[in-house]
Parts: C-alpha cells; structure tokens; sequence
C-alpha cells in the first residue's frame, strides 16, 4: 500500500524524530511511504477557538493537499480526529462536504491502522523498558482507539506494560487551552502526570505528540522520572 | 386574560416556534434503537413495555428467577429478606421482630395481608387508616407494616402507593418499613411492575406512587454511605408464599 | 426554627452583579481552588467511589450502550414533540386535581411561589432539594418575605447552614469535612461534636423529624413531568422529598418545561439510567410519582398541589436544534464526576446554578454567552463527559459549539487576526517552512522573554530543545 504521511505542523517543527518513525515502521511492514510536501497544518488550533470561518480554510487546503492518496496516516489522535471527524463536520453544506467525508474514511491514526487496517500487532521490535501508556482523549473518545496500541505494545519484545490509575483522565493540554487557563491545565498534568510516575514506569508512551509535550514538560519540571515517548518511536525499534 | 394564561400562552407559542426547525435524532451507537429513531420523534417503537428491554438489568423470566433476582438486589441494598409460608407465619415472624427489637408501638392499616399480622403483635398499635391519624403519634411509633402494589427484581424495589399501602406517611416516617410482599406480586421489570398498577388503578391512579428500593440513605458527607437519612433506617420485607 | 441563620452572608457567586466580570472572577477562583491540594484530593476522593459503584452496577446492564440509546431516544422525542406533550401532561396534571402556574422567567417563577404561600398563610415551609428554585433564588425571595424555610435534604441543610450555594448540583455539600459539618451542627443546633457521618447524619434526621410535621407548605422539585398520566415523578435517596409531599397541607413543586416525558414506559428507562449514571445505583432509594393532592379515600396527603412550569430562556435553547439536545440533561450530574475540571477548580468556581459540563453548556444560553463563554474555553475537550451521559448530549462539542458561537458574535479583534494571521501562514507552505524555522531558531530567546502565552506555560512546565531541522527539511534529504 502507498501510504501518504500526514504529519501534523508541530510533529514536523517539533518532533521530527516521530515522522521518520512512522515512516520506518510502516516501510519495514512493505508498505511505501510518501509525503506530500504542500501539508502544513489540519487547522485544528482556529476550529478549537471558534475561528471556523479560519479554520475551513486551511481544512479546504488539506483536503486538496491529500486527494488521491490510497491511506492517509498520522501520529498524532488529535489531529487525524480533526480531519476524521471535524472535516465533515466544518464543511458539511459546502462544495466540500464529499471530499472531506472521502478523505475521513482514508484517514486513520498510526497505531490503529497498524491494528485495524494492515491486521498487524506484532512489527518486530524490541524495547527493554517498563512503560505506561497514555491515552489522548480526541484518540480515545472522537475515534475510539483504545485496545489497538495496548496490542501493539504487548507484542514488543521485553517490554513491560503497565496501566496507571488514570488510565481515561485528560493530560490537560487542550491546545489553546494549556496557556489560557494554564492552572488548570496544569493541575490535570499533576493528576495525569503523578498518575503515570506512580507506575514506576521509564517511559510514557503515547500516540499524540501534543499529550506528550504537555507530560514531558511537566514531569521534566517536576524532576520525575519518565520520559514521553511516541508509539511509532517504540515501535520503530528506538530508544529516545 | 389572567398572567396565568398569558404566560402558558407565551410559552406554548415559544415552543410551537422554536420547534419549526426540526433536531436530528441523537447519534445512536446500536443498531436497534437506531430504527426506531429514523421513524421520528412521533413514531418511538422501541420502548413499549410489552417489547422486551433485552439491555436493561435482568428481571428474570421466570416466577422462580424473579424472587432470586429480588432477594438478591434487596440484601445488596442492605434490606432484610424474610419468608414465611403464608400470613400466619408472617405474623409471627412479625411478633418476633417486634418482641427482640423491643418496638413499642407499631403503625398499620386496613389490608387483608397487614391486618392479621397487627392483630398478632405483642405491642400497641396505631391504625392510620380509620380516621384523621395524628402525624405526631405516627412519627413516635418505631414501625409501620404497609401491604405493597408489587416489587421489582430488576431493581429490587418496593412499589407502594396511596391508595392500597396506608397512605403517604405510613411507609417513609416511622424508623422501621415492614413491608409483606405476596410472591405473586414480584414483578420482573419495573415497566411490568408499572403496567400492572396502571391495570390495577384503570379509572383513577392513586395520588402517590413510590418505588422504594432499600432503606432510606445518605451519601451527603464524604459521600460516605449512611443508612436511615429521613426515611426509614430499616427496610424488612416478608416475602410471603 | 423558623430560619436557618448562614453563618456568613449568603454568598452572591451566582449573581454576579456585574455579569463582565463573570471571566475575571472565574480565573481568579480557579487560580486560587487549584493552589489547595488537599481540598483537590479531599474532592478527588470522594468521587473516587463513584467510578467503583457505576462500573459495578452499569455491568448489570445487559447492554448499557443501547440503554443509552433508548434513553437518549426517550428525551428526544419528548423534547421534539413538547408543544405536543406539555399541553397533554397539563391537561392530565388538572384532571388529577393539581393547578398548572406558568412562568416565563424566574421573576414570575417567585411571584407565584410567594402568592400561594400569601394564600396558604404559611408559617413554616419545608423544602426538599430542587435545583430549580437555586436557578431562581427562591430561597432568598421567600425570606425577604418573612417565610422560614428549611431545606430537608441533608447536602442542602449543610449549605443552608453554611450560607453557600450547592458546589455540585447532585451532592451538594461534597466540598465539606465531617469535621466542618460538626462545628457547623454545634453551633447552629448545640449538639456535641462528632467524626462519625452516621451521627451527623441522626442529628439532621432528630432535628428534622418536628419540622415535616409542623410545616404548612411543602417545596418540592420534580425530575420528569409524565404526559401520558399527568403524574411528576421526584427522584431522592434520603425520603425527604417523600415526607415532604406527605405531610404539609400544601404541596407545591417547581420544574423546568423540558423535564416533560411521553409516558410511563420512558420513564421505567429513564429513572434506572439516572441512578446509574448519577450515583452507580441500581435505582435511587425513593421515586415517586405524585398525580394531583389526596384523593377521596386516601388517609392523608396534601389537600393542594401546584405545579409551577419555568420557561426561564429554555425555549431560547430549544430554538437552537445544534444545542437543543442539553435538554434532554436529567440532571444526573456523571458529567460533573468525571470531569477534570470539575474536580480540580471546584464546584463555586463556576460561578453558575449549574456546574461542570452542563453547565458550561447551557449557562452561555440561560445566561448571555458573551458574558459566560469562558466556561466553553475552560475545558481540553477530552469528552469524558459526553462519554458518561446517560442521554447521550453532545455535551464537549457543545462547548465548541459556543466557542464558535462566540467567536461570530463578540470576536476579539487579536483573537481573529491572530487565526487570520494563522491561515494565511498554513496556507502556504513556504511561508509556513519559513515561519517554523524562525521560532525554532528563536525559541532559546523566547524561553527567556516569554511573551505572555509562552510564559503561562514555562511557569509550570518545560520546552523540549526544537530540532535543527523540521520534518520536511529532513524529509527531501532523505537517501
Ligand atoms: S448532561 Fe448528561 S451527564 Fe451531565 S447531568 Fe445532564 S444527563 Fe447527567
């Protein structure tokens, strides 16, 4: 299969390290990957705002930037649940309402289309580290991704998962939200944060670089031992 | 025109307005309701009484299963569960309640399945049903013995009402709820337990329908449990036949 | 007791009587609530049980997701078809023997309430919980008027005494030590101090018992008002509610239009879901449904029943068919205990006669959404909410929803050039390649001159060092 990658506009400035990940993975599994350079953002921070008039825009533009592509896979819950689920919703009643409703059933998020698409929970890799698992909400609730990145992870060599004590509640970073109402989003992160330290865990593993930017940044300040690492980086075989 | 009419009047036109544009059905997850759903708000086929509610807690299907499922429930809620054969036993396992735990004065009323029992206790007793009762001397008793409209295994409830069970106060003021529960009148799902008063009362529902479904509770501070909150601390039922 | 005397002036939380500064004084409560850690996991623990007993009893559904769905169907069609219910219900509820009183707004709403406790010549009124009369501030009215009233509900007795508003619309005094609630007993009704729930709770219980017998006037809520037979049916665990429709010679109940269900069926889906979802019970300890006052051949019960039907901006909700479904709400309150935002900044922060995510929902429409809309952004949208709601209410896309609704009717002018400003960057990839270089190359200066969003976040959580190249940089070099 061809997979386009969708790599979402922090994933690309921020964490292009998880990328090459996806790109590894899915290309030692035969599949060819390619990357549509015209991507830049799913529009995601203006439709959270409010700002849909801003947001159908850039949403317009993505919709042409991925026509034709066989399968469209992102690292990343929230931004493929903007595309999924928020496209159609955006730009339904507009000239655009068919290709959005095309492209969200060509998108899927990465460890779900491992699982659900290719049928495939065991890539080969290995990890010798005890790690916890964080569920991002919009990968959680708007797509309902739960089972598939738990099967993945079982099936790596030597790695040891454990669930925390909050295995549903919210890292608290919300985008926009994270620097609006900072207290509170910080006092999700003690919760989540403290939630998945108390597993005595070496690394967080999560399939959303924004929940990881959040928990890193706060468990990085709070001195506590785990790290944030990506699914696809497990998966590709690659110890941060 | 009265404020009355005019503010019902008012109303009931914002209503007829804001419903001229119509609200998609609620997303559905299962395949069933979905059906019904499509036949519009009007055309609701899915939660007639008389159609199984297969997704609700099990009621049991059989006479046998009911009072399982019941008993069951009811010691979870913390109730206590007698049975007796027939009225006379249950008049005395009701004289022993009121012997060992030392009841002064037991409330009741008029009713072929509570009669004998008042009759049989040891101590006094306070009818409420043959005059204007005085809600002082109710609330000093420390029982009342209500008959029941049936009970509910699905939710292990008691169903009483003002027309057959001694009134409003007789069954929620004094500290302990004798309840006698004829086995036939265990009702597996609270619709049939529903449909059955409905048959029952066909001309006139009586003012006040209750399901009581354990002793009275409270988890008001630290939402930690705490039985007898207003209503009654005890909740014992005589499951009789 | 005639009056509960507060402690401290009723708090004015809800009225903010400069509504604009509704924001401010959210930002400044949440700032101050997420600083106590312990009153956070006092909060935390209490509902910790929550998720135990709903998970236990919501396993004894044979199919909880399609009782969802039947449940969710049963408010929708109520609520579509309620120019054709409510008359019906009224009808019925008149046959019964009760009298329907119409309110448009709360103002009404008390005008009546106090006119039939004029007519009554009230002395003693009784109350049972009903979220209803907090909307309208009955309480407040019917003491300026001299009327003492006693909430019997033993959350909303403790808030009584303690002069505070409800912190969560389900368990009202959930904030409170035991320790608090015995001070609080001591001084207002001189009884010894205790650590014991169970004794605090038996001397609410003995203080009340006198105070259904005597009262003239009972104040009760109604959780839905059944078309089909003309019945209200009041959900309570403590027998309150049941003493007060029992005893008092008038019975008086105030609910919302939309609390309207088709018939009994419905509610025999309704009322288990509720207790689940709510409480993780398999049904609430008492629910009753009461059609008219005491019938000829009954030995007791109100010789008066009233029912007084609020409007208060609800058809202003119902116009809107995207929001109309935050009417279905039954007032369960899982929204709330599954929130993170309602367990970290506190029930009194929101300021709203309704909390958590339902309230954020609706306030903005019962209330002014340029006035309320702060409560739409205080939330990561994770949809725990949405996930625990019995009646299946869109309730986190709701809050975007408002956001949007906002953001077309009050615009902040750097807000929209900012988003302006952002899609024409995305929409050109150069421009969008260049731009990312430029704040990864700059970040190190900004972490030390932080402009202010940039400072929110470094005051409590670290940057990661960006890469020296993006993605796409990397990419094209690719082998
Ligand atoms: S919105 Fe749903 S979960 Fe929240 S209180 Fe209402 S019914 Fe319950």
């Amino acid at each position: 299969m061809r997979v386009s990658l969708f790599i979402p506009c922090f994933v690309d400035q921020m964490f292009p390290q998880v990328g090459f990940a996806v790109a590894r993975v899915l290309e030692r599994l035969g599949h060819a990957c390619e990357f549509r350079a015209a991507q830049t953002c799913c529009g995601q921070p203006s439709f959270n705002a409010g700002y849909w008039d801003e947001a159908r825009e850039v949403a317009a533009r993505a919709l042409g930037v991925f026509a034709g592509s066989e399968a469209v896979v992102g690292p990343s819950g929230s931004c493929v649940a903007m595309m999924r689920v928020f496209y159609p919703q955006l730009l339904a009643g507009t000239p655009h309402e068919t290709a959005a409703l095309d492209l969200a059933s060509r998108t899927f998020e990465f460890g779900e289309f491992l699982v659900e698409r290719l049928g495939v929970t065991d890539v080969g890799a290995r990890f010798p580290h005890r790690v916890s698992y964080h569920d991002g909400c919009h990968g959680l609730r708007e797509l309902r991704i739960r089972e598939a990145p738990r099967k993945l992870l079982q099936a790596v060599r030597d790695l040891d998962l454990v669930e925390c004590d909050e295995p549903e509640s919210c890292c608290g970073f919300g985008g926009l939200f994270s620097v609006k109402y900072p207290m509170i989003s910080t006092a999700m992160a003690e919760v989540k944060g403290g939630s998945l330290a108390r597993t005595g865990c070496d690394y967080v593993v999560s399939s959303d670089p924004s929940c990881q930017l959040q928990l890193d940044g706060w468990l990085s300040r709070t001195g506590q031992r785990p790290r944030t690492i990506h699914l696809a980086e497990v998966l590709a075989g690659v110890e941060a | 025109m009265s404020q009355a009419s005019t503010a019902g009047a008012v109303i009931l036109a914002r209503i007829r307005e804001a419903l001229r544009v119509p609200a998609p059905p609620p997303q559905m997850r299962s395949h069933a309701t979905e059906q019904a759903a499509a036949a519009g708000p009007g055309g609701l086929t899915i939660l007639p009484a008389d159609v199984a509610r297969p997704w609700l807690p099990d009621g049991g299907d059989t006479p046998e299963e009911r009072v399982a499922i019941l008993t069951e429930n009811l010691r979870r809620l913390k109730a206590e569960v007698h049975r007796a054969a027939d009225l006379a036993a249950a008049a005395d396992l009701v004289a022993t309640f009121a012997a060992d735990r030392g009841w002064r004065r037991v409330a009741w009323h008029g009713h072929e399945t509570v009669e004998p029992l008042a009759i049989r206790l040891g101590c006094d007793t306070y009818r409420v049903d043959d005059r204007q009762f005085d809600k002082d001397a109710l609330e000093a008793c420390d029982a009342g013995i209500t008959a029941c409209e049936a009970a509910v295994a699905q939710t292990g409830s008691i169903l009483v009402s003002s027309g057959s069970c001694g009134g409003r106060a007789l069954s929620i003021l004094p500290h302990v709820h004798v309840v006698i529960l004829p086995a036939v009148a265990v009702a597996g799902t609270l619709a049939d337990a529903l449909d059955l008063v409905r048959a029952r009362h066909a001309s006139r529902l009586p003012s006040m329908l209750s399901f009581i479904t354990g002793p009275s509770r409270t988890g008001d501070i630290e939402r930690i449990l705490v039985l007898g909150a207003h209503g009654p601390r005890e909740l014992i039922v005589v499951l009789v036949g | 007791m005639t009056r509960a005397a507060a402690d401290t002036d009723p708090k004015t939380v809800f009225e903010a009587e400069e509504p604009h500064l509704a924001k401010r004084k959210f930002l400044h409560d949440a700032a101050e609530h997420v600083r106590d850690t312990a009153h956070r996991a006092f909060v935390r623990k209490a509902l910790g049980g929550y998720y135990t007993s709903r998970d236990t009893q919501q396993a004894r559904y044979r199919d909880w997701e399609q009782a969802r769905d039947a449940a969710s169907l049963a408010k929708w069609s109520a609520v579509n078809r309620l120019d054709e219910l409510l008359p019906r219900f009224v009808g019925n509820f008149e046959a019964n023997g009760g009298r329907v009183h119409w309110a448009r707004n709360a103002d009404e709403a008390r005008t009546i309430i106090l006119g039939l406790l004029r007519q009554a010549r009230a002395r003693a009124v009784i109350k049972s919980k009903c979220m209803t009369s907090e909307e309208i501030h009955l309480n407040a009215a019917m003491e300026r008027d001299g009327y003492g009233v006693v909430e019997s509900d033993l959350g909303e007795f403790i808030q009584q005494l303690r002069g505070e508003p409800p912190y969560h619309f389900v368990f009202p005094c959930m904030h409170v030590r035991r320790d608090e609630i015995s001070d609080l007993f001591g001084r207002h009704l001189g009884t010894p101090p205790t650590d014991s729930p169970e004794e605090l709770t038996m001397i609410a219980r003995r203080h009340m018992r006198r105070l259904y017998v005597d009262a003239d006037v009972g104040i009760t809520g109604a959780n839905f008002l059944v078309a089909e037979t003309g019945q209200i049916s009041i959900t309570e665990n403590e027998g309150n509610a049941r003493l007060t429709a029992a005893l008092p010679r008038v019975h008086i109940a105030l609910a919302g239009i939309e609390k309207v269900v088709a018939n009994l069926d419905d509610l025999a889906v309704l009322l288990p879901m509720l207790a689940t979802a709510g409480a993780g019970q398999p049904l609430t300890c008492y629910n009753t449904l009461y059609a008219g006052p005491r019938q000829a051949g009954e030995c007791d019960g109100p010789e008066e029943m009233h029912l007084v039907l609020l409007d208060n901006r609800r058809t202003e909700i119902l116009a809107d068919p995207e929001q109309r479904d935050s009417l279905h709400c039954i007032r369960c309150g899982a929204c709330l205990n599954v929130c993170p935002i309602f367990k970290n900044v506190g029930g009194f922060t929101y300021g709203t006669t309704y909390q958590g995510p339902i309230g954020s929902v609706i306030t903005p429409h019962l209330r002014g959404l340029a006035d309320w809309n702060h409560l739409s952004g205080a939330s990561s949208l994770c949809g725990a909410c949405t996930d625990a709601c019995p009646v299946r209410i869109d309730i986190h896309h709701h809050l975007l929803h408002n956001r949007r609704n906002a953001a077309r009717s009050s615009p902040s002018r750097l807000e929209r050039l900012g988003h302006r400003l952002f899609a024409l960057v995305a929409s050109r990839p150069w421009l969008f390649a260049a731009g990312g270089m430029v704040v990864r190359r700059t970040l190190w200066l900004a972490k030390k001159l932080p402009p202010p969003l940039l400072r929110a976040w470094l005051a409590t959580r670290d940057l990661p060092r960006p890469p020296a190249r993006s993605f796409r940089s990397q990419w094209r070099s690719r082998p």
